[in-house]
């Protein structure tokens, strides 16, 4: 078999040396009756070309977004990768290095950490950021465990516009974790009074934005509240190029800021892998999870990286660890990073400003078909729509119609009258103008 | 009074009420260079035994339990800075925090400085 | 206090100080000393043409952007140059063996990165409408079979994002399972020789860790385990075989004993690449298991992530899965994304991540698995195991065994004995290891040995491999009974950094790139 470089006779002479007869020697202590005597039910080893047929036969019963006018927002974005990206993670070196414990001969994975630790700083306005989380969600539930840490209470209150499913991780690692939360319903509108319900015995607030229906967030009021109050402010987003057009959360108070980097560098994927971008202040360094690299130098005094603080970490501290975690979103960092060096600072803009235009266009064309209703003054790339009727119904037969035109709320909240009839859309830059015309005019037919 | 040391490795040393306490040099030389201290903060109170403090080295993470009751009156603010104290001046400057005594009779249960050494030579 | 002194030396002996240089770059040959990409890129360059919006009226409700970002950009030659160069630094499994034990560094196949990257799988959407992505929904539950039919188990979690993530999950439907027969439990049993994640994650979820000794040869005693089990006790978190590399026979028994007190079965599935194909972990009263895609399975390291871990689960704690998860509907699968959609008999305790997973491990790992097949997956377990023993008994009167010289699984654990009183560590000795184009081994791993030194070559060695991996190791530990400490102490000098100052990357944090003008603000 291709994988497999041992031949028969080469198992023969090493079953020799070790002083065995037979294979099934070293599996002795397997128990004897649970011992399988031949392979698996399932089928044997396929050729490449066999294999290949199989799963592009899977693949191609899938409608991929850039075959269609597409919308599909909702926390994950369809932004063009530049071929150099893609290229690049593919270099044997990255592809397959292992965690950089060893830096002699890490040193490509660990420089390249330090550039996305500081860009991440950067881009949220902080004064610190780890080397990622696996993503957004999860990277929101850590966000909360550690403000529990620094503060010693252990109640965080949600706003109603933090995307649905991350919500849900939150609840879920609070309850089984024996912590609280407090989560206000759906905030279409953006008119949830969140100030109002801020008091001490919270350990932090968690705003998104822009939301998960695309309202922007009055970041300053909120912190200034919840330092009063002694909270900690949670800013979370999943569109990481709002930053190239929207205020850093850092410059506005956040301490703690965490969010989904896939729009940068990442494929859509169907969900997964995706990097979780985390930043804090200075101070609370010592509480933030994940792993760290650091600058330092070498015995011949040239400069080189680590890792570092990783008496933080689960290997060194075991129970008494800030997290459980191991892994870092590695080559999908490396992904975000390479695709931001591309970017660079006047690129981020001018592509920011690109999604914002689009969006704004896009609005526009959909407000002005009959019976469709623009929830948001204020949005990025994404806003609400109300339709007429079920907004399930509306997107499916816009897909008849071959347009992907957003996401129903009801998706990720079903069951709740109120926010049957709408949908969330996204524009990046690859919507083009006919795209969205087309999407305009289905929807109107959709709707006659 | 003279020093007094734990099977543990912390040591104390009091003034009337007042016991300062840190960890023993012999301690420090096994842990490797100290990168962080994790001090108790004034007014906790610790029982004998207690988790009181850790000494982070890069790679390990070790407790440093309160020898003796009673409640933290100063931690050593110098360790913060300069981590690295505890392993120049371990049974100097280089000392963790300070507790006003809740029973000096929990000291007869410590080791002077003689049988300390004695004891880390059987290690 | 605890003295946990496996903490050794980490400022390196300082060298010539120079930075080495012996040419006017710096450079020597192949190897570029490559500036930070805050030092070479400019904010106004771009490798990126995108169009420039002609003025429009924003909406961002007043927040828009008023202070600069700081990210530097580089055109696209400069940035495939910094990464080539970048990438040259690293050590990777395309490069060479990487002995390192607990983490099976098997060769990623090619065919996995192709599979993964058609648009038929990379370019969809998790919510895009689901009549759009029947194959999708084909390909999780294809990769799903697999597992449980390699495991031998009723369900499986395909959410969780990695491995300690899997771990959660696992422990998450234990807890849920639990309250949901009305009881809370306080404790967790863990053996010490334990990987640091579990008992991580049983103290995140509010247990008790309860340590379990092991007996003299490494394994866990069921007696041990009587002892310590009750009705407090929600389960264990055992791996098998154990982190010492030994299959833990009294397992069943174990077994038995966690689940006649009503306790569960948490399995760490780290090192199932010695057993797939030998036997199944549910046929030995597993409840929940995570699975590494990226160890067993071959997905790639990629510098640290990213992973998957899915989590299969017995009959017992089937019906607790998280949301999303596939339900069986005919021939195919049904994909149930909220607790609303669940029926009554369906009790999700809960979401582990927003969407639907890491889809992109999973269509990697299923073209490993079709790519192995039944007959592969088989052999490899064998090669992993003969490859093991081989380097064991290849090192067995060089090198010291902890527990004996007694046949091993995938993986050979030795310690630190033949190096005592050489003044040579096992960090050293490692270190060494660099400078003959090797990555060194897992390093003092599991605590339960001193100065441990774990080696798991994998079934991806050919014998060439393993013999040149055998002789230079023992050529060094030669090295060492010659008192030849000098090939140590210093090492690596071939490297493209020597050894660095993880003491002063502790003590003075410096995380993130400043500008100079700004170094003597940054506080530390």
């Amino acid at each position: 078999m291709r994988f497999l470089p041992l031949t028969d006779d080469d198992r023969r002479t090493m079953l020799q040396s070790i002083g065995v007869g037979a294979i099934d020697d070293l599996f002795a202590d397997l128990p004897s009756a649970e011992r399988l005597d031949g392979p698996l039910d399932l089928p044997n080893h396929m050729g490449e070309a066999t294999l290949e047929r199989r799963l592009a036969r899977m693949a191609g019963r899938n409608v991929p977004a850039g075959s269609v006018p597409f919308f599909v927002g909702a926390g994950a974005y369809r932004h063009h990768v530049p071929a150099t990206v893609d290229h690049l993670i593919q270099r044997s070196e990255f592809l397959t290095a292992y965690t950089p414990y060893q830096p002699e001969i890490s040193q490509g994975t660990l420089q390249a950490l330090f550039e996305f630790q500081t860009q991440v700083a950067n881009l949220t306005g902080m004064e610190v950021a780890n080397a990622s989380m696996y993503d957004g969600s999860t990277g929101t539930a850590e966000a909360v465990l550690m403000a529990h840490r620094v503060t010693r209470r252990d109640t965080a209150l949600l706003s109603g516009g933090l995307h649905p499913q991350y919500r849900e991780v939150v609840e879920t690692v609070s309850r089984l974790s024996d912590h609280k939360t407090i989560a206000l319903p759906a905030d279409p509108g953006g008119t949830e009074d969140l100030l109002e319900r801020i008091d001490d015995t919270l350990s932090c607030v968690v705003v998104q934005s822009p939301s998960f229906f695309g309202q922007i967030a009055d970041i300053a009021a909120i912190a200034e509240k919840a330092h009063a109050h002694g909270a900690l402010l949670v800013v979370v987003f999943t569109e990481a190029v709002s930053l190239g057009l929207i205020e850093a959360p850092g410059a506005l108070g956040a301490d703690i800021v965490v969010g989904e980097g896939q729009s940068i560098g990442n494929a859509l994927n169907f969900g997964g892998p995706y990097v979780g971008l985390f930043a804090t202040r200075q101070k609370y360094l010592r509480q933030m999870p994940g792993r760290i690299c650091g600058e330092t130098v070498d015995a011949d005094g040239a400069r080189g990286f680590v890792l570092t603080m990783s008496t933080r970490e689960q290997h060194i501290r075991r129970e008494k660890a800030t997290s459980n975690i191991c892994t870092n979103s590695g080559l999908c960092s490396l992904a975000f990073s390479i695709h931001m060096t591309l970017l660079g600072e006047a690129g981020l803009t001018r592509l920011a400003r690109l999604n914002h235009a689009r969006a704004c266009h896009l609005a526009d064309l959909l407000a002005a078909v009959p019976g469709v209703e623009l929830l948001n003054e204020s949005f990025f790339n994404e806003f609400t729509i109300r339709v007429p009727g079920e907004a399930n119904s509306v997107i499916e037969r816009l897909a008849e119609r071959g347009i992907l035109g957003g996401v129903p709320v009801s998706r990720l909240l079903p069951g709740d009258e109120a926010l049957a009839d709408l949908i969330v859309v996204a524009a990046t830059e690859t919507s083009s103008e006919e795209d969205c015309a087309a999407y305009a005019a289905a929807l109107k037919e959709v709707l006659a | 009074m003279s020093r007094l040391y734990t099977a543990e490795h912390e040591w104390v040393s009091v003034e009337g009420d007042v016991a300062t306490i840190g960890i023993s040099d012999y301690a420090q030389e096994q842990l490797g260079d100290v990168v962080f201290v994790e001090v108790p903060e004034a007014g906790r109170t610790l029982a004998k035994g207690d988790e009181a403090a850790v000494v982070e080295s890069v790679k390990a993470a070790s407790e440093v339990y309160a020898p003796l009751g009673g409640k933290v009156t100063e931690a050593n603010a110098a360790l913060v800075e300069d981590p690295a104290r505890v392993n120049s001046e371990p049974e100097a400057g280089g000392w963790f925090f300070k507790m006003q005594l809740a029973d000096k009779a929990e000291l007869d249960g410590l080791m002077t400085e003689d049988a300390y050494k004695a004891y880390i030579e059987t290690l | 206090m605890s003295l946990n002194n496996q903490g050794r030396p980490t400022a390196p002996e300082s060298g010539s100080g120079d930075g080495g240089r012996a040419t006017f770059t710096g450079n020597k040959g192949l190897q570029i000393e490559e500036p930070l990409l805050f030092e070479i890129g400019r904010a106004e360059v771009t490798g990126v043409d995108i169009e420039e919006v002609a003025d429009f009226v924003p909406r961002l409700g007043g927040a828009k952007r008023k202070t600069g970002i700081g990210l530097p950009g580089l055109s696209e030659p400069e940035t495939i140059r910094h990464y080539v160069r970048l990438s040259q630094k690293n050590y990777a499994i395309d490069t060479g063996l990487y002995p390192l034990g607990s983490c099976t560094m098997k060769h990623n196949p090619r065919i996995n990165e192709k599979m993964a990257r058609l648009p038929g799988f990379s370019d969809i959407h998790p919510l895009q409408p689901r009549s759009t992505v029947p194959g999708a929904v084909e390909l999780i539950g294809e990769l799903a079979r697999w597992l449980m039919e390699i495991t031998g188990t009723a369900a499986v979690a395909m959410s969780p994002k990695a491995g300690a993530h899997g771990e959660l999950c696992g422990m998450m439907a234990i807890r849920a399972a639990l309250e949901a027969r009305g009881e809370s439990r306080s404790s967790v049993l863990v053996p010490e020789s334990a990987h640091g994640t579990n008992p991580a994650t049983a103290a995140l979820l509010g247990y008790k860790v309860v340590d379990i000794p092991s007996r003299d040869d490494g394994t866990v005693a069921p007696e041990a385990v009587a002892e310590l089990m009750s009705e407090d006790v929600a389960g264990i978190m055992l791996t098998n075989p154990n982190t010492c590399g030994l299959f833990e026979r009294d397992v069943k028994e174990i077994a038995a004993i966690v689940h006649e007190h009503g306790g569960y079965f948490y399995a760490d599935g780290a090192n199932l690449n010695a057993i797939m194909g030998k036997v199944r972990p549910g046929d030995l009263g597993v409840d929940a298991m995570h699975i590494n895609l990226h160890k067993t399975f071959s997905t790639p390291h990629g510098g640290g992530g990213p992973g998957a871990g899915p989590v299969v689960l017995s009959e017992r704690l089937a019906a607790f899965a998280p949301v999303p998860f596939l339900r069986r509907d005919g021939e195919g699968w049904d994909w149930i994304e909220t607790a609303r959609a669940a029926s009554d008999e369906e009790l999700p305790f809960g979401r582990m991540t927003a969407f639907h997973g890491q889809m992109g491990m999973y269509v990697r790992a299923l073209s490993w698995m079709y790519g192995h097949g039944a007959d592969g997956i088989r052999q490899a377990a064998e090669d992993a195991v003969l490859n093991a023993n081989y380097v064991r008994a290849g090192l067995s009167d060089v090198m010291s065994l902890p527990f004996g010289d007694r046949p091993c699984m995938h993986e050979a654990l030795f310690d630190d004995a033949f190096l005592k009183d050489t003044g040579i560590t096992t960090l050293d000795f490692a270190k060494a290891m660099i400078d003959e184009g090797y990555h060194p081994m897992t390093m003092y791993f599991p605590l339960v040995v001193h100065g441990a030194l774990l080696i798991e070559p994998t079934e991806s060695e050919s014998k060439a491999s393993v013999d040149l991996f055998v002789a230079t190791l023992r050529d060094l530990a030669m090295s060492v009974r010659n008192g030849d400490t000098g090939r140590f102490a210093g090492a690596p000098r071939l490297a493209p950094r020597r050894r660095l100052d993880e003491t002063r990357a502790a003590r003075k944090p410096v995380l993130k790139w400043s500008p100079p003008d700004q170094l003597a603000e940054v506080s530390t």
